[in-house]
C-alpha cells in the first residue's frame, strides 16, 4: 500500500471540508427528495388531519374532529393497533430467535456450508406477493399439503388464514421463512466474536450453554437489539402479506373496483397501514387518514430514535 | 453432565496415567466429535426442509392438472407443462412484465446516480450538519410509505395527472432513496481516506476522485444497494396499487399476481404456475450475485 506512505496533510483535509458549495452540490438531490418527498407531504399530513378532505371539495377545518373520531369511534383502529401489538411481541421474537438459531446452526454446519446458507436464505427473496399467495395455497385449510401432512401424524390441523385464532400465526410462519436477512447479519456477528475468548472460557470449565450465555449473547447484543428494532418497525408497516393472505383466504377477488373490507377474517389481519389505504382511498376520508397517518408516524419514529441515540445508539453517525 | 466431560477432555486430570486411560479420553472425545457432527447436520437438514419444502410443494402443484391441483394429492399423477404456457399467454402478463422491468430497470439506475454523490458526502465530507442529515436520512429510510401517502398521492394524481402510470413510483428515485445512501455510506466509510488524499496530491478534484477512485472500489457496495433497489421494485405492492391499480395496462407483476388468483379463481395450478414465474428471475439474479447481496445485508445490520 504506497498510498499510506503519503504524509496527512493537515491543509488538505482543511481544504476538503470547507467549501459548503460542493457540499451543497453534492447533496443537492437528497437535499430535494428529502424535502418534496418528506418534509413538504409530512407536513401536509398534520394540515389534513385537522380537516375534512375528501380529495374534490377544498379541506375545511374541523380541529380535533378526526383525531377524537380515531381514537374514540373508528371501529378499524383498535383491532389494528392490538394486532401489531401482537406482531410486535411474537412475530418479532420469532423471527430473532430463529434468525438467530440458523445463524449459529450455520457456523456449525462444516460439510456444504454453501449449500445450506443459500437454501436458508433463498425464502427471503421470494417477492411477498408470491410467498403470500404460495403459503396461502401451502395452510389451505382443506386441501393444503401442510395440512395432509399434520393429519398423516395425527396432529390437528388449523384453519390458519381462515381462522382468527391462528391467521397471525400463520403470517409468523411465513415471516419466520423468509428470515434469511437476519440469518446473514447473524452469522457475520457471530463470526466475529474472538475466538480467544471461548478458549480461555472452555479452560476455566465453562459448557457450551455458559459460553453462549457469557461470551456469544454479551458480544452480539447490540445486533440483537438492532434485528429487534429493526423488526418492530417492520412490523408497524406490516401490508403486503396480511393484505393479500386476507383477500385470497376470503376469495375476494384482486383488481381494481373490488372493496375488500380489510382484516379477515375477523379483522385479525388488519395493520395501520391498511386502515390508511382503507379510510383513505376507498372511503375518501383523507383527513382521518391522516391521523392514523400520524399514529403510525409516532410509534415508528419512537422506535428510529433508540437507533439513533447520540451514546448508545446502534448506528454510529460520527461528529 | 457435559460439563464433565468436557472438562475431562480438555484438563489433564492428575489420576490419569496410564495409557489406556487418555486413550479411553481420546476415544470419547472423539464419539462426542462425531455425535455433534451428526447432531448439527441433522438439525441443518431438517432447517434446510422447512425452508425448500415450501418451493418444491409450491412447483409440484403448479405442474398439476387443473382437477388434482384440487385434491389432497402431493404429488402430480401427470406433469402438465403447459400450464407455464397458459399462464405465459394470459392477457396482460407480459404487460405486467415490461412495467416491472420499466419500473425496477430504470428506478435502479436512478437510484444509483442520485445516491451515490449524496452517500460520498456523507461519508467522507466534514461539514456542519453532517450528523443531522445522517439522522434525517436514517429517519426517512424508517418512514412507512403509508405516512406520507395522502399527500404524495394528491400530489402525483391531482396536481400533475400521472394517476394510471409508473412514473410518480420511478420519479422519486432521481432524487436519492434514503436506505440505498444508507448502505452506500456504510460501504464508503471502509475506503481508507489515504487513497482520496492521494487523489488530491495528483490533482483530482472532488468530482473526478468520486469517479476515478472511489466509484472502481466501491462497486460491491453499489452492485449491493442496485440488486436491493431492483427486488425493492420487482416485489413493491402498495406503490402500483396506489397509482397504477385502476389502470391494468400499467400493472406490474406483484400487484398483476394477485388479480391472477382472481381470474383463475380455483385454479391453483395455475397460480402457483404464475407465481414460480414471478419467483424466478429472482431467484436466478441471487445466484449470479450472491456475493453482492450478502454483503449488502451485513453492512446495513453489522457495520455501523
Amino acid at each position: 500500500m504506497t498510498t499510506t506512505a503519503i504524509p496527512p496533510s493537515p491543509e488538505l483535509r482543511a481544504k476538503r471540508g470547507s467549501s459548503a458549495l460542493r457540499t451543497a452540490a453534492f447533496m443537492s438531490p437528497w437535499l430535494i427528495g428529502f424535502s418534496v418527498f418528506f418534509a413538504y407531504p409530512l407536513v401536509s399530513t398534520v394540515y389534513f388531519s385537522f380537516t375534512k378532505y375528501d380529495g374534490f371539495r377544498p379541506p375545511v377545518f374541523n380541529g380535533l374532529d378526526n383525531w377524537s373520531y380515531v381514537f374514540a369511534d373508528l371501529p378499524m383502529f383498535w383491532p389494528a393497533m392490538r394486532n401489531t401489538l401482537w406482531l410486535v411481541l411474537v412475530m418479532v421474537a420469532c423471527r430473532v430467535a430463529f434468525g438467530l438459531g440458523i445463524g449459529l446452526l450455520i457456523t456449525k454446519i462444516k460439510l456444504g456450508t454453501g449449500v445450506f446458507r443459500t437454501l436458508f436464505y433463498l425464502p427471503y427473496l421470494a417477492p411477498p406477493v408470491a410467498a403470500t399467495l404460495a403459503f396461502v395455497f401451502l395452510l389451505n385449510p382443506g386441501t393444503g399439503p401442510v395440512n395432509t401432512l399434520l393429519e398423516a401424524v395425527g396432529l390437528p390441523a388449523p384453519g390458519w388464514f381462515t381462522d382468527p385464532a391462528w391467521s397471525k400465526p400463520a403470517l409468523t410462519a411465513l415471516a419466520v421463512w423468509g428470515v434469511g436477512d437476519l440469518m446473514v447479519i447473524f452469522m457475520a456477528s457471530l463470526l466475529d466474536v474472538p475466538r480467544e475468548q471461548y478458549e480461555a472460557a472452555e479452560l476455566d470449565g465453562a459448557g457450551p450453554l455458559a459460553r453462549f450465555r457469557h461470551i456469544t449473547l454479551p458480544n452480539i447484543s447490540p445486533i440483537i437489539l438492532f434485528a429487534v428494532v429493526t423488526g418492530v418497525i417492520q412490523a408497524m408497516q406490516f401490508y403486503t402479506q396480511p393484505l393479500v393472505a386476507g383477500k385470497v383466504a376470503s376469495g375476494v377477488m384482486g383488481g381494481s373496483g373490488q372493496q375488500f373490507e380489510p382484516g379477515y377474517p375477523e379483522k385479525s389481519t388488519l395493520t395501520l397501514p391498511q386502515v390508511i389505504y382503507n379510510v383513505g382511498f376507498q372511503r375518501f376520508d383523507y383527513g382521518t387518514a391522516c391521523v392514523v397517518a400520524l399514529v403510525l408516524f409516532a410509534l415508528s419514529m419512537a422506535f428510529t430514535a433508540l437507533l439513533m441515540r447520540r451514546r448508545g445508539g446502534l448506528i454510529e453517525a460520527g461528529d | 453432565m457435559s460439563q464433565t466431560i468436557t472438562r475431562a477432555e480438555r484438563t489433564p486430570d492428575p489420576t490419569a496415567s496410564g495409557p489406556s486411560r487418555s486413550a479411553r479420553a481420546v476415544r470419547t472425545a472423539r464419539r462426542r466429535a462425531v455425535l455433534h457432527w451428526i447432531a448439527v447436520h441433522s438439525l441443518g437438514v431438517a432447517a434446510a426442509l422447512f425452508f425448500v419444502l415450501p418451493f418444491v410443494f409450491l412447483f409440484l402443484t403448479s405442474v398439476m392438472s387443473d382437477q388434482q391441483a384440487l385434491t389432497r394429492d402431493l404429488w402430480p399423477r401427470s406433469w402438465e407443462w403447459g400450464n407455464y404456457a397458459k399462464v405465459w399467454d394470459t392477457p396482460g402478463f407480459l404487460t405486467w412484465w415490461r412495467n416491472t422491468l420499466l419500473y425496477a430497470g430504470l428506478g435502479t439506475v436512478l437510484t444509483v446516480v442520485s445516491s451515490v454523490p449524496v452517500a460520498y458526502a456523507l461519508a467522507k465530507f466534514r461539514f456542519r450538519g453532517r450528523r443531522l442529515s445522517l439522522l434525517l436520512v436514517i429517519a426517512m429510510m424508517m418512514l412507512p410509505p403509508q405516512v406520507v401517502v395522502i399527500p404524495m398521492y394528491l400530489f402525483w394524481a391531482k396536481q400533475l395527472d400521472l394517476s394510471g402510470t409508473l412514473w410518480p413510483l420511478i420519479i422519486p428515485m432521481a432524487f436519492g432513496d434514503a436506505f440505498s445512501i444508507f448502505l452506500l455510506r456504510q460501504f464508503l466509510l471502509t475506503i481508507p481516506d489515504e487513497y482520496l488524499d492521494a487523489a488530491k496530491v495528483d490533482g483530482c478534484g472532488e468530482l473526478r476522485t468520486l469517479l476515478r477512485v472511489v466509484l472502481p472500489m466501491a462497486k460491491p457496495g453499489i452492485a449491493a444497494v442496485a440488486l436491493f433497489q431492483f427486488f425493492a421494485a420487482w416485489n413493491d405492492y402498495f406503490g402500483p396499487q396506489i397509482y397504477a391499480s385502476d389502470n391494468p395496462a400499467a400493472w406490474t407483476l406483484s400487484y398483476g399476481l394477485e388479480s391472477f388468483k382472481g381470474a383463475h379463481h380455483t385454479n391453483w395450478n395455475l397460480t402457483m404456475a404464475a407465481t414460480v414465474l414471478v419467483m424466478a428471475p429472482v431467484i436466478v439474479l441471487f445466484f449470479f450475485a450472491q456475493k453482492a447481496f450478502v454483503e449488502g445485508v451485513t453492512l446495513t445490520g453489522v457495520k455501523g
